[in-house]
């Protein structure tokens, strides 16, 4: 590979050890008791609130709608995702030293897979504490309703307005996805 | 008839005369306009500039009122006992209240004084005087707690307290009556030989704020009212205040008024440290408590202490002087430099300024013009600096702004009088409604006031306010002084009686307030982390319930097999640890109070059922949607029933 072309994906991959000491994604909830806001850091291997109490108080109000609590210990992604980033900025700067144009559009073709995997799978744990509520302990009950969470973006959810966000680590994962990209183009425009 | 009766009846004239003014002319001042409201308008939403701590007097608490809204924003209990919140009333809290003479569930609480780090409100602590029984709490700006309350030894009531040295090293505290001491029984026309002051100095720890007095004074049986402590070139001295040098023990009104000059006692504490490291205070038996709140269990250690160290003047060359001063000064306040000392003669025509420089240039010249028990009495023109004239009729208090002015309340003529430093000239007046006693200036006793606002402490409000029967409203108000003619802003009422306030500016507090006890820190011994450990227990005929409170139950809520005449101790731990959810507890036919109870914090309320029967308990704080549902019931049985003691 060319040197500007090797130089990005190298910081492409470096980039990547944000992850490791950001947050991914923030949820945050405002309500008229809560103008302060409450959120939650999406970390990836833990979930923590925004301030110490935050995840308690959180699990606290959504108990009346029969939501079950949310535990980091609940989630066995956590478990892999560190070996996943680990594997990507890996892959990235081996690329970056011994491989090609080829094994840079594989590891763009991976982090992309397994992005959107991850994004599928974020997706999915809203949907389970939206949906699958405990009617029989919930004190507020409303035909229909969902307490889903939006996947990007603000959704009113009853007294509540959501906010879900990339935060630092996963702006970092977008932008090195982005730099990844850049560097193939170089390197294929050079090639030619 | 001589030259003093002519000054009295001159004055009851004065006060004559005002009272036909306010009484019989109907004309009501009436001043503001939009410019004025826009000054004092804090949006919806924003925040106050100010915090002001308003004594409530008489009601023996402490308000907080924001500055320049005038809104109320929380009632301190300090000295009086809080049916509201159970302060006085739970067992973590009842023991603040403990004195030599008993539990004491009131006072009569005057001056709120801010901790002064450098000679500047540094907002760690304010101390708050008791003035019946005599004490000094300390109030945590942190939690807006009472977090201790000392008793005062060898002290008929404690006036002339608590301000603080210029890095709050003392809290100060003095007699206002003399009495015998040690107390004993004798004529109370023994005045002269039998009846003594104390003045106080009590040590502040700089970590913990915990106090301890380190030294009494036994001065000369006057009645010492209030004091101040210098700053710069005058740190190391106090000044009291003194009326009665006549020494009167009846109708003190005539009888403590005939002397054309009272005294101003100016106490060098640093010689009198030097004076205790010698060894020369005496070791009295007394007994005093000293209560405070230890931080972990969150409930109140009583120390009770059995010895005070006393310095004798006649055996302490220098420790104090008499500064003559006319006619039963009141306040004394030392201006933002250090070097002047103003004394509110309250019966004066002028507002006699002394110069400490002068003070010190006299006792080096020996210049006395008398003594009195060993204390010599300097020379008043040797230490005067000047006297402000036409002051307006009894002058109280001086506070500064900081920009070489200084403004006085005067009493009888119910005004504002502000005067400038070093030419002694007033140069602006205005009235107050009605009968102002102590002013307030944000810093206005220390060495860098914010000199923006004076507020009125006011006494009477006769036909401010909508009338509300014969027990009426105090007030405050507020003037804008930002300028050179002093401008009425805001006009107030408060709670109790607004004694004396102290204001520091909103920044310094409200970005280090608590919102949450954690509840791992939580070490009563009465405490449960989890509603897991939820349980009863019996202890002959105590029954002690260990309940917690979530949104939005309480763990138990069914308790069975108390029996009549149990005295049943509900300890509740709060769990929430989230800003702003207290939980509240109320049983039917408690004879004690209700509680609140903090996130994180264990209170416990005693209940003796007097009936069999079922009884409800329930949330008194609105905590949630379901606040209704957040109740329980205990069942009560009779003395011999066979129920075992059970909960949910």
């Amino acid at each position: 590979m060319n040197k500007v072309s090797k130089t990005i994906l190298i910081i492409a991959s470096l980039l990547l050890l944000l992850m490791y000491v950001f947050p991914v994604w923030s949820i945050t909830l405002e309500a008229p008791q809560y103008p302060e806001g409450l959120g939650m850091y999406i970390w990836i291997n833990d979930i923590t609130g925004h301030n110490p109490n935050d995840l308690n108080n959180i699990n606290l109000v959504n108990h009346y709608i029969g939501m079950k609590d949310i535990d980091p210990q609940s989630f066995p992604e956590f478990k892999i995702i560190p070996y996943v980033v680990f594997f990507i900025i890996a892959f990235g700067l081996f690329t970056a030293i011994k491989g090609g144009n080829k094994m840079l559009l594989v590891w763009i073709g991976v982090f992309v897979v397994l992005a959107l995997i991850g994004l599928y799978d974020f997706y999915q744990w809203n949907y389970d504490y939206g949906h699958n509520l405990d009617i029989e302990k919930a004190a507020i009950k409303i035909p229909n309703m969902t307490y889903q969470p939006p996947l990007f973006g603000r959704k009113t959810i009853l007294n509540f307005t959501a906010y879900s966000f990339p935060a630092l680590g996963g702006i970092a994962a977008f932008v090195s996805i982005l730099l990844g990209m850049v560097s193939y183009y170089i390197e294929a425009k050079k090639s030619r | 008839m001589n030259k003093k009766s002519n000054l009295r009846a001159g004055f009851i004239l004065a006060v004559v005369a005002l009272i036909i003014l306010v009484g019989c002319t109907g004309k009501k001042q009436v001043i503001g306009d939009a410019e004025v409201a826009s000054k004092v308008y804090v949006a919806p939403g924003e925040y106050d500039e100010f915090y002001s701590f308003i004594s409530g007097g008489f009601n023996g608490q402490l308000s907080v009122y924001g500055l320049p809204s005038g809104r109320l924003f929380k009632i301190i209990p300090v000295f009086s006992v809080s049916p509201e919140n159970g302060y006085g009333f739970s067992e973590e809290t009842k023991d603040m209240l403990k004195t030599s003479y008993g539990f004491i569930p009131w006072d009569d609480a005057h001056h709120p004084e801010l901790s002064q780090t450098d000679g500047v409100p540094d907002g760690r602590w304010v101390f708050i005087n008791a003035n019946n029984t005599p004490r000094v709490a300390r109030i945590d700006l942190s939690t807006f707690e009472t977090e201790e309350i000392i008793e005062i030894p060898n002290s008929g009531g404690n006036h002339a307290s608590p301000f603080v040295t210029m890095n709050t090293e003392y809290v100060i505290a003095a007699t206002r009556f003399s009495v015998p001491i040690p107390q004993e029984d004798v004529p109370i026309s023994s005045y002269k030989e039998n009846f003594k002051g104390t003045l106080t100095f009590i040590k502040v720890d700089q970590e913990t704020g915990r106090m301890d007095i380190a030294f009494q004074i036994l001065v000369p049986g006057f009645d010492y009212d209030l004091s101040h402590s210098g700053k710069g070139p005058s740190h190391g001295w106090t000044f009291f205040t003194c009326y009665n040098s006549e020494q009167a023990s009846e109708l003190l009104e005539v009888n403590a008024s005939q002397n054309d000059k009272d005294f101003v006692a100016a106490v060098n504490w640093k010689l009198a440290e030097k004076y205790i490291a010698e060894g020369k205070a005496r070791e009295m038996p007394v007994r005093y408590f000293d209560n405070y709140l230890d931080e972990g269990t969150r409930s109140v250690v009583s120390n009770e202490k059995k010895s005070v160290k006393v310095l004798i003047p006649e055996e302490c060359p220098g420790l104090i002087y008499y500064l003559p001063t006319p006619k039963s000064p009141h306040g004394v306040d030392v201006d933002p430099s250090g070097e002047y000392i103003a004394a509110g003669g309250k019966l004066a025509a002028v507002i006699p300024v002394h110069s400490f420089s002068k003070m010190l240039k006299a006792i080096e010249n020996k210049k006395f013009s008398g003594e009195v028990n060993g204390i010599p009495v300097l020379d008043y023109n040797a230490i005067l600096a000047g006297e402000v004239t036409n002051c307006g009729l009894g002058p109280l208090h001086t506070e500064f702004d900081g920009k070489g002015y200084a403004y006085t309340s005067a009493f009888i003529s119910s005004e504002i009088v502000k005067w400038k430093i070093g030419t002694w000239e007033v140069v602006d007046r205005i009235p107050t409604y009605y009968s102002i006693g102590h002013l307030s200036i944000p810093g206005g006793d220390s060495r860098k006031p914010w000199g923006k606002y004076v507020i009125a402490l006011n006494k009477m409000t006769k036909d401010r306010y909508l009338p509300v029967g014969p027990e009426l409203s105090h007030a405050a108000q507020l003037i804008d002084i930002s300028g050179e003619k002093m401008k009425l802003l805001l006009d107030f009422p408060t709670v109790g009686e607004p004694h004396y306030a102290q204001a520091i500016p909103a920044e310094i507090l409200m970005n280090k307030t608590t919102k949450i006890y954690k509840l791992e820190n939580n070490t009563n011994p009465y405490a449960i982390k989890s509603e897991k450990e939820r349980r009863v227990e019996r202890k002959g005929k105590e029954v002690h319930v260990y309940m917690s409170t979530i949104r939005t139950h309480f763990a138990p809520d069914n308790i069975e097999g108390v029996k009549v005449g149990d005295k049943v101790y509900f300890h509740i731990t709060n769990l929430e640890q989230d800003w702003d959810i207290p939980h509240g507890f109320a049983v039917i036919g408690a004879n004690n109070a209700e509680l609140l109870i903090m996130p994180g914090e264990t209170r416990t309320l005693t209940w003796e059922p007097k009936e069999p029967g079922v009884y409800p308990f329930y949330c008194t704080d609105f905590c949630s949607a379901l606040h209704q549902e957040m109740q329980g019931y205990i069942r009560v049985s009779k003395r011999n029933a066979k129920i075992e003691l059970s909960h949910n």
